[in-house]
Order: C-alpha cells, then structure tokens, then sequence
C-alpha cells in the first residue's frame, strides 16, 4: 500500500472528533457509527464516499477526543488515506494503529474537491493527478511505517508474536 | 545539553541516558488506564484476536465513568462488559461510578512524579499535575500498552509556560488556561508539551493546577505537565505516599518557546460556541441569555469547582427559566462538598444534582442539550454537538461563571456577584 490513488473529499482546520463521531453514537458498533460519519457538518457523507476515496484537510485534523472509532468509521465507509497540512497527535497514532495512511502535507491546501491525488507513502509525495502539481509531504518514520505497513498495530504485534515463535 | 523533565521520563523509560527532540522511540509505560467507553469493549476483542493477556493487572487501572450510571440496556451492557473484564484479568483497581477518571487517578494517587502514564482518553494529561509524563491515546493503543506495556512515540518538543504574579478574586485557572488557548490556539500547542511553572504556579492548589494539564488537550499538546513541588508533596503525603520534588528540567534544558503571562492581569473569560479557543472577557458577552447551565466533567467539577460555585450561589437562587445541573467529578469530591455545607448551599439555591460521572460533557449522560439549548458549562470543549444536539450551542467558562450565569439568567462578568476588594 506504498501508492494509494483516489478522489478528494475536502475539509476545513480543526475538524473535531466530536464532529467526525458524536458522542451520541459510541454506544453503537463500527458498521453503525459509520452511517455517520461527518453528518454534522457534510449530511450523508457516509453515502457520498466511495472506496478508495481521500480526505483532504487543513491544519489540526482529528482534534478532541481520543476515540479510535473515528478512524475505524472512516475505513469502514471505503476512505485509504487522510491528507492534511497536520494531525491532532491522537488521531495520527490511532490512523497508524487502524491502518489508515495519515498524510502530513503542509502545502495541501492547493488541493480541490473531486481532483484524484496520487499519494507515495515511501518517498513521502502527493501529486494532484488533475493537474500534474507534486507536493511534498512528511515521510513516515521506519518505525511508524512499518506499523502502518502491518494494516496497524494489531497486524504488528501477530507479525511480532509469529517472529518469536519462529 | 540539558533535558527537560519530558525528555527525562522518556529517557528512563526507554532505559536510554538522554533523548532528543523528534526521535522516535519505544519505552515501558510505568501505570495505564482504561475506561468504559474506550476500554473492554475495543480492546477485549483485540486480545482475542491475537490470543494475548493483560500482561500485568497491578498497573492497570479501570474506571467506568462514561456510562455511569446506565440509561438504557446498550450503556448496561458495556458496563457488564468492563466489569468482566477487571474480573477475568484480575484488575483491583477497578472503580465503577466512583468518578471521572482523571480525576481519581490524582485523587487516589495513583500516580507519582517521574511517571510515564498511558491512558485511554483525550484528558489523560491531567495526571501531569502530580508531575508525570502523562499521555492520552486511542484504544488500539491502550491494547498494546496492556498486552506488551510498552508503546511508541516520537520524542516532544516542550513549551515552557511560564506565570508571574497571582490570580486575583473571581479568576480562575480555567480563566488562565482559556486565555492562553484564546492566545495560541486550538492547534499552538501541537505535538509538544507544555510545561508550567513560576511563582502563579506555586501558589496553586493541585486542583486548580490540574485544570491547566486537563486543558492542555484543547491545545493539541502532547501533555502537560507541573514538576513536583512541595504543594505536590504534602497532596501525596496526605495521602500516604511519600516521594521527594521532582524530576525538574535542567537549568540549560533547550525549550521550542518560553510562552510568558501575568496571572494578575488575567480576568474571567468565555470560550464561545463552537470554538473553544475563541475566548473573550465575560464583560464583552454579558447579555447572553443561557437557558442551561452545567457544572460538570474532569475539568470544572472537582471540589474546588463546586467551592466556588457555592461561593456565588449563597443566599441566591437559579433564576426562572434556568436549569442548573452539577455532575461532582468523583465521589470524594461530593463528599467533601456534603462535609463542609458546600453541597447544602447548591441545593438550597436551587441546583440540580447528576450522579458522578463524565455525564453530559462527552454527549452521552445525563444532561445532554436538546436543539437550540443554549448553555454554559465549566467543561473543556464546545464543538458542535458536543453535548447533545448539532444545534445547541455551549459557552465554557469557570465555576463562578456558571454559577453567575445560572443566576443571572445570562452571561455576565462573575465578579459582580462577589465581594472584590477594591
């Protein structure tokens, strides 16, 4: 999953998790809270998106809470990859963790809704397809990437556990 | 080159001499903590999946504070579900409906200075009051911290937050903290630690400090954290645990910023839907008709919260057309409150008392805000639909704004209902 291409979904600064998951909906189950992702502030998102779909954000992404249901939401209605020009630092880890590529991307803002990005995870680039435009973004430390490579850290610690046993 | 206290904890707990800024690393997580909510219920199955354990029940703790106390059989259900788990795994420091977590966790002292401190919520940085590395993640994290105890992170850059002078009447630490997120914010703290200290500081009971860690998560910090002092040692000694101060940064520790303020010169401000960091002096909002007004959550409902609620309230009532609902952050709390006549005193003015709990704060208890309610609460965040419906709107300020805007029946600065010296 070093290449990840799709259409843009675009979003503001400071998106909260309170906004991505209300509160109201953690009692529920992935599948269920997933019917709602966004709602409050882009109605039927969860319909929208198709899979492979990417989220284009600015600065601050996942701020609030430390819920990890608002990245397991997000894989489950089909998002691969989260750009944003930064991450709230619980919901980068709890990306990682899930398996979803959050992409560090100070320069995103030049990305529009419906473009096709092509994202490189390796060499740490995103590139508007529509228009040709390459922007840098922050490689993944060898140590988060190989978490993230594992589909996260549940996938880590089988590839681990598999390795003592060998 | 010197260390912060940060880069110390992290240096011990990746058995390394010093560490530097952006490294990423793994270390041993000294005690965890889990909760109802994000707990069990995520991580159980994950255990499952790989056929692996708690690895050490006796630096666990677990709270229920989320669902508490249930309000329909799926809230039931999750409580069951956290209980069988303290039981099948062993883990005795468990506490169902006995407070929020955060505030137990300094409460019952379970932590100490020089920790490194893993919690499975957003708020976990108020444990760096008692001076530990206290770090809030997500529960995918929490399942490996209690299967390996250990976890990754990339070692912080810190902010050294530094407050002269002395909070005057009517102003509060939630006042303060406010006005720096006013200053910086939601973001201006993101990836780092922020570090407080001088003579504000040392002037500070924990409870009041711990709002300034509390509310280091509005301002994307990693955490935040009060070096050990002596006020930190007589809080652990009255609870029976000695340790000496510290650890302290080292005089020629390298800080991002030094981000300076006068407690003196602060005054009671409001955060304003739907942003906590746009902050203004309740003077410039006074007018603002509230129909709720809410005293609750890890941030504004310890004791001392409900102290200085009872302090505007005494001899007042709610005004018509005002509910006024207190959720006492933990049970000890409540009990103190009932001690000392603190509790009479809210009662008799007319307050509407909520089981201990997170209650409305996270949109899941009791007290939740229907559309169009338009409330102010000591709580920590106002983004939309936060505490109920997306059409509701909530201003945050401190226990003597709520209590003033309770009686009031509007937004207004809390100081005109108390005695200031001139």
């Amino acid at each position: 999953m070093t290449i990840i291409e799709g259409r843009v979904w675009k979003f503001g600064d400071d998106v909260d998790t309170d906004v991505i998951v209300p509160g109201r909906y953690l009692i529920g189950d992935v599948p269920e809270i997933a019917r709602h992702v966004m709602e409050g502030i882009r109605p039927g998102f969860a319909d929208l998106v198709e899979p492979g779909d990417i989220i284009v954000a600015g600065s601050n992404f996942g701020t609030g809470s430390s819920r990890d249901v608002a990245v397991k939401a997000m894989l489950a209605i089909g998002i691969r990859a989260i750009v944003a020009e930064s991450f709230a630092r619980i919901y980068f880890r709890n990306c990682i963790n899930s398996g979803l590529a959050p992409v560090e991307c100070p320069g995103a803002s030049v990305i529009e809704e419906g473009q096709r990005v092509r994202i490189d995870l390796l060499d740490g680039k995103v590139t508007v397809v529509d228009t040709g435009v390459v922007l840098e973004a922050v490689p993944l430390p060898k140590e988060i990437a190989s978490i993230l490579d594992a589909g996260g850290l549940v996938g880590f610690m089988r590839r681990e556990i598999e390795a003592d046993h060998r | 080159m010197g260390q912060t206290v940060a880069q110390k904890i992290i240096a011990r707990a990746a058995h390394r001499d010093t560490v530097e800024p952006d490294e990423v690393l793994w270390v041993d997580v000294d005690i965890a903590m889990i909760h109802d909510s994000g707990g069990p219920r995520r991580i159980w199955p994950m255990l499952t999946e790989l056929g692996v354990r708690v690895l050490d029940p006796d630096r666990l703790v677990m709270v229920s504070d989320h669902y508490v106390p249930a309000q329909d059989v799926g809230a039931a259900e999750i409580l069951q579900t956290t209980r069988a788990f303290a039981k099948e795994f062993g883990v005795t420091r468990f506490h169902e409906a006995q407070g929020i977590a955060h505030t137990l966790m300094v409460e019952k002292a379970y932590l100490r200075p020089g920790m490194l401190y893993v919690g499975g919520d957003s708020h976990t940085c108020t444990g760096g009051v008692l001076g530990c590395l206290a770090l809030g993640m997500g529960s995918t994290d929490l399942f490996g911290v209690v299967a390996t105890g250990r976890t990754w992170l990339r070692v912080p850059h810190t902010i050294r937050v530094e407050i002269d002078g002395a909070l005057a009447v009517g102003v509060t630490a939630k006042d303060l903290i406010l006005t720096i997120i006013g200053d910086h914010g939601m973001s201006g703290g993101l990836y780092r630690v922020l570090e407080f200290g001088g003579p504000a500081i040392a002037g500070m009971g924990i409870q009041e400090r711990s709002v300034l860690t509390n509310m280091c998560a509005e301002i994307g910090a990693k955490t935040g954290i009060i070096p050990a002092d002596d006020v930190t040692v007589s809080y652990l000694a009255e609870r029976g645990v000695d340790v000496e101060p510290g650890p302290v940064s080292d005089q020629d520790a390298t800080y991002a910023e030094t981000w300076r303020y006068d407690a003196t010169a602060v005054e009671p401000v409001i955060a304003r839907p739907h942003r906590h960091d746009d902050v203004v002096p309740a003077s410039e909002i006074s007018g603002v008709p509230v129909g709720r007004a809410y005293i609750g959550a890890c941030t504004g409902a310890k004791h001392s919260d409900l102290v200085m609620a009872a302090e505007v309230l005494r001899g007042r009532s709610v005004a018509p057309g005002v509910l006024l609902q207190v959720a006492p952050a933990s049970r000890g709390a409540w009990e103190q409150a009932i001690g000392d006549g603190t509790a009479a005193t809210l009662m008799e003015a007319g307050a509407h008392i909520l089981s201990t709990g997170c209650g409305a704060c996270p949109g899941i208890g009791s007290g939740v805000l229907g559309p169009g309610e338009v409330c102010i609460s000591t709580t920590s965040r106002n983004a939309r639909g936060r505490m109920g419906s997306p059409d509701s709107q909530v201003y945050l300020g401190s226990a003597y704004s709520v209590a003033a805007a309770a009686v009031a029946g509007e937004i207004v600065d809390p100081r005109m209902l108390m005695v200031v010296p001139a």
